[in-house]
C-alpha cells in the first residue's frame, strides 16, 4: 500500500457538501415547530420602560409573545449564561441573562421573543411589539469606556473589568530601556470584526415531552461545552440534553459560544413541549453573534545598538462589548505570551485592561489573541529595522531564538516552553521564493523615478501557540475546562473501523484526516474508516474544536486509540497463531509470525475473532473498542514567514496584493491538501483585516456597516494566487509531532501586508497606517505626509 | 432579511404588465431580474404589496441593429449584452460596461432595463448611457415614448417615468472608432463604484459620472471644457464641478472628488488611446 500520511488526499466530506446532501440546521424540519422571532434594542444602551406586546399577540400565526420579564418570571433559566474564563478573582462580570428585562447594554440584545408558526408571521410580529426605552449615554468606544464618563452599566462605577499582568521580570523589564540604544514604541488598533461563516448560526430544540429528554440541533463548534453549560445554567439534566451539530458551514470562533438564541430555543421548547427553532439573519449576525479582535495595543521595544532585543514592555486595552461571554476575558491572554514573538527576548512584561462598552461582545475569532500579538510584535520589528538601518529580515535574523538554528523544549521570557523551531531555513526559503533582491531593486527603481505606483515588501516572521491545551496550564490561567480530547477506535465486525472523535468539525475536514490517520496506523483502506462525530449521543466525550487543538489533540487521540488496538489484536492474534505476542510483527495490517511469512491474521480477521469471541485469550473481554483520552503535556507552537508584496497607487491610495509568498510549518504533516487550505483561507482571513473589514461605530454606538454592502469581506478577486511551501518541524508536544495549522494564516498576514504597505509608503515619509488600510485612509495617509513634510 | 407580505403577479407582456401597473398604482413595483428591489425588500426599505414579475416576458430580450443605433430590449441580460459581438463592435462601452456590473450571478440575471430604471446613481450603466447620448424607449397605456439619458434620471433612485410607464427598449448610438473607456474604482471587484467614469471621445466628449451626486450625473463642466479646447489634464479638473458626492466609509467629498479628477484624467487619456 502506498503511504497515506502526507498525501494530497481529496476530502470525503465534500461531494455530500457541493451536492446539498449534507444538512444544516436550517433544513432540518420539526413537526409542530414554532419560530422565535427576536425582539432587539435598537439603542446601545437604554433604560426598557415597558413592553406592550398586545399588537403582536394578534397577528396571524402568532403562537406567544413574551417579554424578558415574563420569560424571567417562567423560572426558563438557573444562572446567567456563563463565561468560563474570570481571569481574576476580582473581574466585574455582570449577569448576562438570554433577555434584557429593565436595561439593554448593546444593540440587538433581545427584549422580547415571539413564538409564530412560520419565519414570515414572526418577523411581521416582531414589528409590532412596542417597546418604550428611554436613551442611556453609551459607551461606543474603548477610548470612551477608559474615561468613564460614562458607564456601559448604569450601576457599575466603571467601565473597568479586570486588570490581567504577566510580568515574570519586572526589574529587567525596566533595566532593558534604562540599558537600550533604540526604543520604538508602536500603537495599534485592532479593529472589531464581525465574523462572516458561509452558514449563519441557527438552532432547533426538540423536545420530547414524555420520555423528558431534548434534542438541541444548533450551528456550533462546541456541541460538549454547550451540553454541560446549558445543563448549569438552566437547570435541565445533563443527561436528558443531546446535542448536535449537523453539517456547519464554517465558525471561526463566532460558534463557539453559548448564546441567548440557543438557551432560549432550548428552555421555551423545553417548558412548552414544542420544537422552537430559529435561523439567524445576516443583520441579526452583525449585532448579536460575538466579534473579533477590539484591542488598543502598545508596544514598547527596547535593543541595543544592533538592533539586538533586550525587552519588550505590552500594555493592552481591550474591549470586552456589553458582556462577558464565554471566553470574552480569555482572548487577550491567549495572546499575552506571543509579544515576544519567535525573539529571544531577555526581559518581558504584559498587562491588560479589560473594559467594558454598550457593544456587541467580543470572543474568539480565528487566532483569538494571537494574531494581534503577532501584528504588535511584528510591526514593531519593522520599525527598530528601520531605526538601526538594516533590513526587516536581518533584524529578526539577529534575535530569532536558537540563533535560527533547531531547538526542542526551549524556556522563552513569556514563561512558556515553545516545543520545537527553527527559524532561519524557514526565514531563507520564503526570502528565496519571493526573490526578494530583485524586489529591491524593482522597489528601488520605482522610488527613483519617482513612479506613482511605489512597490513595498512586508515580511512577518510568526509563532503561534496552539493545540489547546495542557489542562494543567488552562488551571494556571483560570480557565474553566481541561484542554483533553478523546477519541474511540472501534474495529467492527467486517473490518471496517468505526471512529469517533470529540472534536467537532465545521469544515476543517476531520473525517478525511482521521480516516487517514486511521488508515496509516492499521494499514486499512482509508474508505473503509467510518468517523463519527459531533452528536453528544453518539460521541458522549469530547471538548470540541477551537484553537487550532483538533489535530494536535483529537488527531492525537485517535493515533494513540489505534495503538490501543493494534496492542489488544495482537494479543488476539497471538493466541489464534499460537506464537508469543512478541514474536509478531504488524505491518501493513497483518500480523505476521517472524521467521514464519506464511503465518499470519489480518486486523479485519482478528476484528471478526474478536466480534465472534470463539477463540479468544482467556479473561479477555470480546470486540476491539478502544478509547483514548489525550491531554497534550504542552502546547504546539507553529511558525513560519510570510512575505506581501504590495503595490500603492499613491493618486488613489489602492494597494494591490501583487503576490504573497507563505513558507509555514505546522511540524508532521497528514494532508498537504487540508493544510494548503487552512493556509490559504487563514491568509485570506488577515488580508481581509488588513485591507478590507472593520466594524465602524458610532459614538452612540450603533453599527456603520452591519451589512454586506459596507462591510467587505474580499473575494477571490481580491486576493492574489498564494504562493506555498512548507518546513517540517515536529512538536515535541505529541507522538505524531503535528502542529495546528487552522489559525497560523490569519495570525501571519495581517503583519505582513500591513509591513508590505508601510515599506511602499515609507519614501514619503510615512510609518504606520491604521487597519483596514482603504484606499481612502492610504491616501489620506500620504497627503498628510506630503503637508507634514 | 424578511420581507414584508406582497402579492405577487408575473406577466407575460409589456402591455400585461401595464396593465397590473394601472391597476395597482404606486403600490406596484415592476421586478425585472430582481436585483435591486429583492435586496430592498428584504431590508423592508421598500415595502411593495404587488410586485409585478415581468422576467417571463419574451420579446424584451433582443440587441438590434437599428440603422444609426442598436436597440436593446429592456429585459436583455447583463451578461447578453457583454458577450454581444454587435455591441463589442458597434458599442464596445457599453458591452465593456456590462460586464463590471456585480459578478457573474448578477449578471446573469439583472437586466438593462432594470438597472437604468432603478436609476441608482451607483450603477455603471446609467453613467454609460449619458456618456453615449443614449435614451430608452417607455410603454405606457397611452402609447410610447422616446426619453433621452438626461431626462431619464430624476432624483434619488428615481426615474421619470410615470407610475404606469415601463422602459421597453434601450437605445445607444453606434460609436464604432470612437475612442472610449470606463474606470470604475471599488475595493471589491463585485462592489459599486465609490467613483466611475464612463466617457466617449466621438467628435465630441461625452463623460458620465458614478456615485458622484445623488443621482446619475454628466460631467458638464469636463465636456464643456474639452469643447473649449482644454487638455484632457485640465479638463479632469473639473470632474466634480455641479456634484454633491455622497459621504460613506468608502469615500467622503473630498476623498471622491479627487478620484472624480484621477479617474476621468484616465478616462480621456484611455479613450484618447483607443480612438481610432
Amino acid at each position: 500500500m502506498t503511504a497515506v500520511m502526507g498525501s494530497p488526499r481529496l476530502r470525503k466530506e465534500d461531494p455530500a457538501l457541493l451536492t446539498g446532501e449534507n444538512k444544516f440546521v436550517d433544513d432540518i424540519q420539526a413537526v409542530g415547530q414554532l419560530w422565535m422571532g427576536m425582539v432587539r434594542s435598537p439603542f446601545a444602551h437604554a433604560k426598557v420602560n415597558g413592553i406592550n406586546a398586545e399588537p403582536a399577540k394578534s397577528m396571524p400565526g402568532v403562537y406567544a409573545v413574551y417579554t424578558g420579564a415574563e420569560l424571567m418570571d417562567m423560572g426558563l433559566w438557573a444562572a446567567p449564561l456563563p463565561c468560563a474564563w474570570p481571569v481574576t478573582p476580582d473581574m466585574v462580570n455582570p449577569p448576562h441573562y438570554p433577555v434584557a428585562t429593565d436595561e439593554v447594554h448593546h444593540v440587538g440584545e433581545i427584549v422580547a421573543v415571539v413564538l409564530a408558526d412560520s419565519r414570515y408571521e414572526a418577523a411581521d410580529a416582531v414589528e409590532k411589539v412596542e417597546v418604550d426605552y428611554a436613551e442611556l449615554p453609551a459607551v461606543g468606544s474603548v477610548e470612551a469606556a477608559l474615561t468613564d464618563a460614562a458607564t456601559a452599566h448604569s450601576d457599575h462605577a466603571t467601565n473597568k473589568a479586570f486588570t490581567w499582568a504577566l510580568e515574570p521580570n519586572p526589574d529587567g523589564v525596566n533595566d532593558a530601556f534604562a540599558n537600550a540604544a533604540h526604543t520604538v514604541t508602536g500603537e495599534f488598533l485592532q479593529q472589531r470584526l464581525i465574523p462572516a461563516a458561509m452558514e449563519p448560526r441557527g438552532v432547533l430544540a426538540i423536545p420530547s415531552p414524555h420520555g423528558g429528554d431534548i434534542t438541541m440541533y444548533t450551528s456550533t463548534q462546541v456541541p460538549h461545552i454547550l451540553k454541560v453549560m446549558m445543563a448549569a445554567t438552566t437547570g435541565i439534566s445533563e443527561a436528558k440534553i443531546r446535542i448536535i451539530a449537523p453539517a456547519v458551514g464554517g465558525g471561526f470562533g463566532a460558534k463557539l459560544n453559548v448564546n441567548p438564541d440557543e438557551s432560549l430555543a432550548l428552555t421555551l421548547a423545553n417548558k412548552l413541549g414544542r420544537p422552537v427553532r430559529w435561523t439567524e439573519t445576516r443583520t441579526e449576525a452583525a449585532f448579536s453573534t460575538h466579534q473579533g479582535r477590539g484591542q488598543r495595543q502598545k508596544i514598547e521595544v527596547a535593543a541595543d545598538a544592533d538592533g539586538k532585543l533586550l525587552g519588550v514592555r505590552v500594555h493592552l486595552d481591550a474591549d470586552m462589548g456589553a458582556y462577558m461571554m464565554l471566553i470574552t476575558p480569555g482572548v487577550p491572554l491567549l495572546g499575552s505570551f506571543l509579544y515576544t514573538g519567535v525573539y529571544d527576548v531577555p526581559a518581558f512584561g504584559f498587562t491588560c485592561d479589560g473594559w467594558f462598552t454598550n457593544l456587541t461582545p467580543t470572543d474568539a475569532y480565528r487566532g483569538a489573541g494571537r494574531p494581534e500579538a503577532s501584528y504588535a510584535i511584528e510591526r514593531a520589528m519593522d520599525m527598530l529595522a528601520q531605526k538601526v538601518g538594516i533590513t526587516p529580515e536581518e533584524v529578526r535574523r539577529r534575535n530569532y531564538l536558537g540563533g535560527g538554528d533547531a531547538f526542542e523544549n526551549l524556556d522563552v521570557a513569556s514563561t512558556l516552553t515553545f516545543d520545537s523551531g527553527h527559524y532561519g531555513p524557514n526565514l531563507d526559503m520564503a526570502l528565496n521564493m519571493a526573490k526578494i533582491a530583485d524586489l529591491r531593486a524593482e522597489q528601488q527603481r520605482r522610488r527613483d523615478a519617482g513612479e506613482s505606483k511605489q512597490l513595498g515588501i512586508g515580511l512577518c516572521t510568526y509563532v503561534e501557540i496552539c493545540g489547546l491545551a495542557p489542562s494543567r496550564a488552562l488551571a494556571g490561567l483560570a480557565y474553566g475546562a481541561g484542554g483533553w480530547e478523546a477519541g474511540t477506535v472501534r474495529m467492527l465486525p467486517t473490518g471496517k473501523v468505526e471512529v469517533v472523535t470529540g472534536s467537532t468539525p465545521h469544515g476543517q475536514g476531520h473525517e478525511t484526516s482521521w480516516s487517514m490517520i486511521v488508515a496509516d496506523k492499521l494499514g486499512v483502506d482509508p474508505d473503509d474508516v467510518e468517523v463519527l462525530h459531533s452528536d453528544t449521543a453518539i460521541s458522549p466525550l469530547g471538548l470540541d474544536t477551537y484553537g487550532s487543538r483538533s489535530l494536535a489533540v483529537g488527531g492525537v487521540a485517535i493515533s494513540m486509540a489505534c495503538d490501543k488496538v493494534i496492542d489488544k489484536a495482537r494479543l488476539i492474534a497471538a493466541h489464534q497463531l499460537e506464537a508469543n505476542p512478541d514474536d509478531l510483527e504488524f505491518e501493513s495490517g497483518r500480523f505476521g509470525v517472524k521467521g514464519s511469512p506464511d503465518k499470519g491474521l489480518l486486523i479485519q480477521e482478528v476484528a471478526y475473532g474478536a466480534f465472534t469471541a470463539h477463540n479468544l485469550p482467556d479473561g479477555m473481554e470480546p470486540n476491539i473498542n478502544e478509547q483514548m483520552v489525550f491531554d497534550p503535556p504542552n502546547f504546539a507552537f507553529p511558525f513560519g514567514t510570510h512575505v506581501a508584496v504590495v503595490e500603492v497607487d499613491e493618486n488613489t491610495g489602492e494597494t494591490t496584493l501583487l503576490d504573497y509568498i507563505a513558507v509555514d510549518d505546522c511540524g508532521n504533516q497528514v494532508n498537504p491538501l487540508i493544510v494548503e487550505g487552512q493556509v490559504h483561507g487563514g491568509i485570506v482571513q488577515g488580508v481581509a483585516q488588513a485591507l478590507f473589514e472593520g466594524a465602524e461605530y458610532d459614538e452612540d454606538g450603533q453599527c456603520k456597516n452591519p451589512s454586506f454592502l459596507d462591510y467587505l469581506v474580499p473575494s477571490a478577486m481580491e486576493v492574489p494566487s498564494i504562493k506555498t511551501d512548507y518546513t517540517y518541524t515536529p512538536s515535541t508536544s505529541n507522538p505524531m509531532g503535528v502542529k495546528g495549522v487552522g489559525e497560523a494564516g490569519t495570525i501571519g498576514s495581517a503583519a505582513a501586508v500591513i509591513n508590505g504597505i508601510c515599506d511602499a509608503l515609507s519614501p514619503y515619509g510615512v510609518s504606520d497606517i491604521e487597519m483596514p488600510a482603504s484606499p481612502m485612509r492610504v491616501w489620506k495617509t500620504i497627503q498628510d505626509a506630503k503637508a507634514g513634510a | 432579511m424578511i420581507p414584508s407580505k406582497f402579492d405577487y403577479v408575473a406577466v407575460d407582456s409589456a402591455e400585461a404588465a401595464i396593465a397590473a401597473l394601472t391597476e395597482h398604482g404606486d403600490e406596484a413595483k415592476l421586478m425585472a431580474g430582481g436585483h435591486s428591489l429583492i435586496p430592498l425588500m428584504k431590508f423592508r426599505l421598500a415595502n411593495p404589496t404587488v410586485v409585478v414579475d415581468i422576467g417571463k416576458v419574451q420579446d424584451l430580450s433582443y440587441i438590434n441593429d437599428g440603422g444609426d443605433h442598436i436597440a436593446i430590449g429592456a429585459l436583455t441580460r447583463h451578461m447578453a449584452v457583454e458577450t454581444s459581438d454587435l455591441l463589442k463592435a458597434e458599442v464596445p462601452l457599453l458591452a465593456h460596461c456590462a460586464s463590471q456590473v456585480g459578478d457573474p450571478s448578477v449578471r446573469h440575471r439583472g437586466t438593462i432595463g432594470g438597472s437604468l430604471a432603478h436609476s441608482d446613481a451607483a450603477s455603471d450603466l446609467p453613467a454609460a448611457l449619458l456618456a453615449l447620448n443614449g435614451s430608452v424607449v417607455a410603454k405606457g397605456p397611452s402609447g410610447e415614448r422616446v426619453i433621452a439619458a438626461d431626462d431619464l434620471f430624476a432624483g434619488f433612485l428615481e426615474n421619470s417615468l410615470a407610475d404606469d410607464e415601463m422602459i421597453t427598449e434601450v437605445r445607444v448610438p453606434k460609436m464604432a472608432g470612437a475612442g472610449w473607456s470606463y474606470q470604475k474604482f471599488n475595493r471589491r471587484a463585485q462592489d459599486w463604484a465609490i467613483v466611475g467614469v464612463a466617457a466617449v471621445l466621438n467628435g465630441s466628449a461625452g463623460v458620465g459620472l458614478v456615485n458622484m451626486s445623488s443621482m446619475p450625473m454628466r460631467a458638464s463642466a469636463v465636456e464643456e471644457a474639452l469643447a473649449g479646447g482644454a487638455s484632457h489634464a485640465d479638463a479632469a479638473q473639473k470632474a466634480a464641478d455641479g456634484g454633491t458626492p455622497p459621504e460613506d466609509l468608502n469615500g467622503d467629498a473630498e476623498y471622491r472628488t479627487h478620484l472624480a479628477k484621477v479617474l476621468v484624467e484616465r478616462a480621456l487619456t484611455e479613450a484618447a488611446s483607443r480612438k481610432s
